[in-house]
């Protein structure tokens, strides 16, 4: 079964009508989009990850903290990036790097668990679900059966997948492979615990028969964790047929001392990471048909602590990126004015936005089953 | 108050006849196994043949205080303030870095240690616990020391009194430094430590608000550490003495009676019996019995003994739909297969470091929040890396492995370490099988096994041993 089949196949996928000069077969929506998540844990600080360089609010609030507006890598008049993303900048240039800004939900949380939680779960902040918001997703609508799995998960932590999705988590697929010979899938029902390492092993025996092979890249991956987590994101979709999604992650951005030289670490590993994902996917010829998106439990407060750092805050910035990603800034400018009584930021975009615009205009599904709700696509995905 | 509870609670279980009867040989299992490390059929048959009210007591009157492996030399000498990096040389901040490495792995190894030889593996299980509560990571804290003086903190109060060990870990330096409270001071508190204590070590989410938090964190402002010893030190200078409100309580708090405050909620016992609940009994507490407990708990002036006395003797603990619905953790799975199969070690780091790749690292919990552990403890990576080291330690005494044959690494490689280890280990399965002869109803599955393997048992015992530890049964207890 080729793309266009599976499409026509499943109900839950549409094929979008292409328009204006873009050839037809790219802009066809369904699971041959893949989804990338880049979870930043710990809570990234939008403020100085994409940074409100013109205005002396940004300044008065972080003496310490605030990146000079001589270093700041300019987008326009106002606003800039972190000088260690400097890697992005080709992406920005070539308009396939989507910035939103102003992202967070109303009534935020401020632990790391439950806002992570509420992001994962696509919940109201008030909200308890027992699934991830893909999870849901899948369960209505699973990627075909001849794919290896709906997602992998580089590294722990099952996050959006949590609860019911065809998904399994993987340090590095030639290790995953190696060891999955051990698994006896074996059908059996029984205690919870029992039901779930039973489920794992038949996961793991199908994952395996869908991830062997192993592509050789030109691409140079950067060393280090979010590299190898990279590498193995592309090698995950260099397999046919692949998944639908796959969630890498780099932390921790828990900055609550000593923020400028940790912060300043992560952004230059993030940002040389997502250039090598990049780079791999283009050598897939997958870039057209690949969404990265990055996201993470909150911002940071917009007043730095006393620390050389800052506490948990609420709203920031987000990234997606890819070859049918309409660049430009997305959402509001941090309205440095309108602070909360506890000093944190106003959101102006809503998480389940982004989620909206993945399953909406990517996969070309309706968002409001799943996110349970009317969100709007952001409109970063040229359709 | 306590004599009292105490007294009510003895005649309940002198009242209940089913107590009377002695465990029988699968429910002693089953204790053993759930506070311990895999239980060995002498142990099992001693305690077959007590009441669960005496089981226990005699479970809890085994608590060791005291570790029986001598700690690392490091950990008696006087404490040294951390350099400066930036002023160091760069071998000299190597060095200084290979050094907090080797402590770091100088305490795997020791804690490692104690739990394959320990006579009472229910003090490590709740060291383990409250490792696992009171989080603190060698990644954050960076000194060892203080790191272990955390341990033998959370040791002394394992099993003695909660209230005791909230105040001792509020006031711990490690715990100062993981959760920022060092660098807390008036006008500027830092709310990391508050917002935990209430979310993670105390009420749980939701019993509080976010202005709680930040009235809290003014009252541990100025809780510190002298550089000079690393112990806590309160600077008056940096502490806010204005008044507070903290749910609903005002008044000029400092930490202690904001921990007061906490203590004296009923949501707090309830946390932390619910949170017992789960580690003992089930994955899903019963909310009703966990009030009860957590009512016996806090009446009882937070004794532990007593939260444990009555999750580890009530019906619910023995109930059939409990049996083998927990997953091991790593710990349980290392710890547990090397007693179980009486594997002498060593070297204990290479299995502190197993227990790391299969998610635990002791010292080292991935957050705050801690290991999440249950049905999380098993994912598609980690399910394989339990296969794949269950199948290491019994491919250990497969013939043609002359040990001469093998390459003897240096003794500062880990890898080698981790090789010589393994090659080292000798699992004597004619001894093994031999302590089941003559034990009649006593086969080697029901000690080995929480239930019966999903999978089709073949061949001779030590074949269907094999067969056994790789079934999806043996990742339950």
């Amino acid at each position: 079964m080729n793309r266009r089949e599976f499409l026509a196949a499943s109900g839950a996928a549409t094929v979008a009508v292409a328009w204006g000069a873009q050839p037809a077969a790219a802009a066809t929506t369904g699971y041959g989009n893949v989804l990338v998540l880049v979870e930043l844990q710990g809570g990234n600080d939008g403020l100085n990850t994409v940074i409100p360089c013109a205005d002396p609010a940004y300044y008065a609030l972080r003496p310490q903290l605030a990146i000079p507006r001589g270093q700041v890598l300019a987008l326009d008049a106002a606003t800039g990036l972190h000088p260690a993303l400097q890697p992005l900048q080709a992406l920005w240039q070539a308009r396939e790097l989507a910035i939103v800004q102003g992202v967070g939900y109303p009534d935020a949380n401020l632990s790391h668990f439950r806002s992570i939680e509420i992001w994962d779960t696509a919940s109201r902040s008030n909200e308890y679900l027992p699934d991830g918001w893909l999870a849901r997703v899948f369960k209505a609508a699973p990627a075909p059966p001849e794919y290896a799995a709906d997602g992998v998960v580089v590294g722990s932590g099952m996050g959006p997948f949590a609860g019911g999705a065809r998904a399994v988590a993987i340090t590095n697929t030639e290790q995953f492979l190696r060891q999955a010979r051990l698994a006896q899938p074996v059908a059996a029902a029984g205690s919870g615990a029992l039901a779930h390492i039973l489920k794992t092993e038949r996961e793991v025996a199908q994952a395996a028969a869908g991830l062997a092979g192993n592509h050789a890249f030109a691409t140079a991956f950067p060393a280090g964790a979010f590299g190898n987590a990279v590498r193995t994101a592309a090698q995950v979709i260099a397999a046919q047929p692949g998944v639908a999604a796959v969630k890498i992650g780099l932390g921790s951005f828990d900055t609550h001392r000593g923020q400028l030289a940790t912060h300043a670490r992560l952004l230059q590993e993030l940002a040389g990471g997502l250039l090598a994902l990049k780079s791999a996917l283009v050598e897939l010829q997958r870039w057209d048909s690949a969404l990265v998106m990055t996201y993470s439990e909150f911002g940071r407060r917009a007043t730095e602590n006393g620390s050389g750092g800052t506490d948990h805050g609420t709203a920031g910035a987000h990234f997606a990126m890819g070859g049918r990603v309409r660049g430009g800034l997305y959402g509001r400018p941090p309205e440095l004015t309108r602070l909360d009584r506890n000093g944190n930021l106003p959101h102006a975009v809503d998480f389940r936005d982004l989620y909206a615009t993945v399953l909406g205009d990517w996969w070309g599904m309706s968002p409001q089953r799943a996110l349970g709700g009317r969100f709007q696509p952001v409109g970063f995905i040229r359709t | 108050m306590i004599r009292r509870v105490f007294t009510m609670l003895l005649c309940g279980l002198l009242a209940s006849p089913v107590l009377a009867r002695p465990l029988g040989f699968d429910d002693a299992r089953h204790l053993l196994n759930r506070t311990g490390f895999a239980a060995n059929p002498p142990e099992i048959t001693e305690f077959s043949s007590l009441t669960r009210e005496a089981a226990v007591a005699r479970l809890l009157g085994w608590t060791a205080r005291a570790p029986a492996v001598p700690a690392p030399d490091w950990t008696q000498m006087p404490y040294e303030p951390p350099p400066r990096l930036p002023q160091l040389s760069d071998e000299a901040r190597k060095d200084y870095q290979r050094q907090l490495i080797g402590q770091g792995r100088d305490l795997k190894a020791w804690w490692m240690a104690e739990m394959l030889t320990t006579t009472s593996p229910l003090t490590e299980k709740m060291v383990l616990f409250w490792h696992n509560h009171f989080t603190s990571s060698l990644r954050k804290v960076r000194m060892p020391l203080l790191m272990y003086r955390q341990h033998m903190t959370l040791r002394r109060h394992a099993l003695g009194n909660f209230r005791e060990l909230l105040h001792a870990l509020a006031r711990d330096p490690a715990m100062l430094i993981y959760l920022d409270g060092v660098a807390s001071r008036k006008g500027q508190p830092n709310e990391n430590f508050s917002r935990e204590l209430m979310e993670l070590f105390t009420l749980g989410e939701g019993h509080y608000a976010e202005q709680d938090v930040k009235e809290a964190a003014r009252a541990f402002t100025g809780w510190s550490i002298d550089r000079d010893s690393g112990e806590f030190l309160f600077r008056r200078a940096l502490h806010d003495d204005g008044v507070k409100t903290v749910l609903g309580v005002s008044g000029a708090h400092d930490g202690a009676a904001v921990i007061e405050i906490l203590l004296a909620r009923p949501e707090t016992a309830e946390f932390i019996v619910a949170k017992l609940w789960r580690e003992f009994v089930s994955a899903e507490p019963d909310m009703d019995e966990v009030r009860r407990i957590a009512g016996l708990f806090r009446a009882g002036a937070y004794d532990i003994r007593v939260a444990l006395r009555e999750l580890l003797a009530g019906d619910a603990f023995y109930a059939p739909r409990h049996r083998a619905g927990l997953v091991k953790s790593p710990v349980d799975i290392v710890v547990g297969t090397l007693r179980q199969f009486r594997m002498t070690v060593a070297d204990p780091l290479p299995y502190a470091l197993a227990a790391g790749r299969l998610g635990q690292d002791l010292f080292a919990p991935p957050n705050v929040k801690g290991w999440p552990g249950g049905a999380t403890w098993i994912n598609a990576t980690t399910l394989l890396s339990r296969r794949q080291f269950l199948e290491s330690v019994f491919r250990s005494n497969e013939p043609g492995m002359a040990p001469a044959m093998r390459m003897t690494p240096a003794a500062d490689d880990l890898r080698g370490r981790q090789q010589r280890a393994l090659d080292d280990l000798r699992f004597d399965d004619v001894a093994w099988f031999a302590q089941f002869r003559g034990a009649p109803g006593q086969d080697w599955q029901r000690v080995v096994l929480a239930m019966p393997p999903v999978a089709a048992m073949a061949g001779d015992d030590a074949a269907a041993l094999r067969l056994a530890v790789q079934d999806a049964a043996y990742q339950l207890k």
